[in-house]
């Protein structure tokens, strides 16, 4: 599952590291770390991280929007 | 047909070329989605690799955490577009609305957004460059490079360009223990971005992890074994350091040579464009059909004087994605001007740096909360009297309040009482940013004039 959070928004309320610690880790005090593809076992502990966001910083890819890439040189609908 | 007539047709079954599929492309087809548009969308992109994310590879990827393969940015919605990744733009006809690719193809389009960005300023002397050992870091191959031979535990890696990216790889570099020598030729990291008070409390950072930062200096040449492996560089004070890895961080270039002869107004300066996003062409004319978004655009912002301002920001990307492709299938009347608030931010050396406004606009800054010594504060910016930029370590949460003075211009020094003030909060102080005519890697934000007709926006030749 993708994800990507912007850090922009982010205040380092770290509510996603105790919600999600196997995907968001606070480095330092206030810096954000986070794996952008994380594993689907993660999917549900990803949605209460995003949800409890008090910024609404996290955007988890929707299911259905998946799998929607190019490969090198293809013309393709995705 | 009448021009409502026309929009209709348009957003119905009309063609859209997106020319870059990093991440301003992508959100801008995704927009064009949200916005109703069901014509024919099609993305064009140099890189053969689908939209990935670029941040976490000066961070996350070079210290192991995150594979470089792993950085596709997530998709908001599906975009229904034909991709034709790994075939890079070569030229535009606006006459004849048509963009030509590398494979020798063309398509045609009846609105076009152009988001094809920067790429890394490689090391000036060629042969240098090849060396083995060698890097720029802006690709996601560029990261996979790096990391690999980062874990490969070299004695010592050199960093060129002490702006944050080769700070970001500096700090990388010491968490993983590696020895890493900084050269940079301004007086302190962050400079061009931060200002002198500020680059100062960087260089602390950086010596204090245990950097080899050596400031006020050039890095005359690199020199390989036999091998063609790079094992020496030499500085501008005489003196010269074994190296394994160089890592070139020099700023970035705009991808804006395929445009030279198109008559679009575009230069190494970027494409200029209208609060609408609407590119101008070497005329100072206003185009109708081709927009611009993300870090090759410029653009007047009213906050800052109407300044051309060209902004390598993530947030910015995203939000000009959004209002350009917003304003590509809306008419005139409903179009929505890109007023973003220039922020940025930045992790290094276990410190989140982050930024609101334009700095490199200030004359002054004032601590306003916190402490320079102990690196967790919070500055604000002045430019003839009034709040231009605010800059924290480790203080986000205020950040906000500071955008609102910004967006009030309210004035500089601020006549507010503030939490945790220090005795080196009472006066502002000079800002110290450097010449903007001696050559840097520059500020992540570009002051470039008022006027979009400026000759050296589309006259200037390329520059190394």
């Amino acid at each position: 599952m993708r994800l990507v959070v912007d850090l922009n928004r982010c205040q380092g309320y770290a509510q996603c590291a105790f919600l999600a610690p196997e995907v968001f880790t606070m480095h330092g005090d206030e810096a954000l770390m986070y794996d952008p593809q994380a594993d689907d076992r993660q999917r549900e502990n990803v949605r209460r991280a995003a949800d409890a966001c008090p910024v609404k910083a996290i955007t988890v890819e929707p299911e259905d929007a998946a799998a929607a890439g190019g490969k090198a040189g293809a013309s393709r609908v995705g | 047909m009448s021009v409502d007539g026309y929009l209709e047709a348009f957003r119905r079954s009309g063609s859209i070329v997106i020319v870059g599929a990093s991440l301003a492309g992508l959100r801008a087809a995704e927009a064009l989605r949200d916005e109703g548009f069901t014509g024919t969308l099609t993305m064009v992109g140099d890189e053969p690799h689908e939209p990935y994310d670029r941040p976490p590879l000066s961070k996350q990827v070079l210290l192991g955490k995150v594979p470089a393969d792993h950085t596709a940015l997530p998709r908001r919605r599906a975009v229904d577009a034909q991709w034709r990744l790994g075939t890079a733009a070569t030229g535009l006809d606006l006459a004849g609305k048509r963009v030509s690719l590398a494979d020798g193809d063309a398509v045609e389009y009846d609105r076009l957004l152009i988001a094809t960005g920067v790429r890394a300023r490689p090391w000036p002397h060629e042969l240098e460059a090849d060396l083995d050992g060698v890097f720029v870091l802006r690709t996601r191959d560029d990261a996979a490079q790096l990391h690999h031979r980062l874990k490969a535990g070299p004695h010592r890696v050199l960093v060129i360009g002490a702006g944050f990216t080769g700070s970001e790889i500096a700090s990388a570099c010491r968490e993983r223990e590696l020895p890493v020598t900084v050269a940079e030729r301004g007086a302190a990291p962050l400079v061009g971005a931060l200002g002198g008070v500020v680059g100062e409390v960087a260089a602390e950072l950086q010596r204090a992890h245990g950097v080899d930062l050596r400031c006020g200096v050039q890095v005359t040449g690199l020199e390989g074994d036999s091998a063609g492996r790079v094992r020496r560089a030499h500085f501008s004070d005489g003196t010269a350091v074994e190296v394994e890895v160089v890592v070139v961080a020099l700023g970035a270039t705009r991808n804006t040579e395929w445009l030279a002869d198109s008559g679009l107004g575009a230069g190494p300066r970027g494409i200029a464009c209208d609060a609408g996003c609407r590119a101008f062409d070497v005329r100072g004319i206003v185009t109708d059909d081709v927009f611009v978004a993300g870090d090759v655009a410029r653009s007047p912002h009213p906050l800052f004087g109407y300044q051309f301002l060209s902004l390598e920001h993530w947030g910015n990307a995203v939000a000009q994605a959004e209002i350009a492709a917003h304003n590509m299938v809306s008419a005139s009347t409903d179009r929505l001007p890109h007023l973003w608030m220039p922020s940025f931010w930045s992790a290094q050396f276990g410190v989140n740096i982050k930024s609101v406004g334009v700095p490199p606009m200030a004359d002054q800054i004032l601590v306003t909360q916190g402490s320079l010594a102990e690196h967790r504060f919070t500055a604000a910016y002045g430019y003839q009297g009034r709040v231009i930029a605010a800059v924290t370590f480790d203080q986000a949460k205020w950040l906000d309040f500071y955008e609102r003075q910004i967006e009030q211009a309210a004035p500089f020094p601020p006549e507010f009482p503030t939490v945790d003030r220090r005795p080196e909060g009472m006066r502002p102080v000079a800002a110290g940013f450097p010449d903007p005519s001696l050559p840097s890697h520059g500020p992540t934000v570009t002051l470039s004039g008022h006027s979009p007709t400026d000759r050296r926006v589309s006259f200037s030749p390329h520059r190394a």
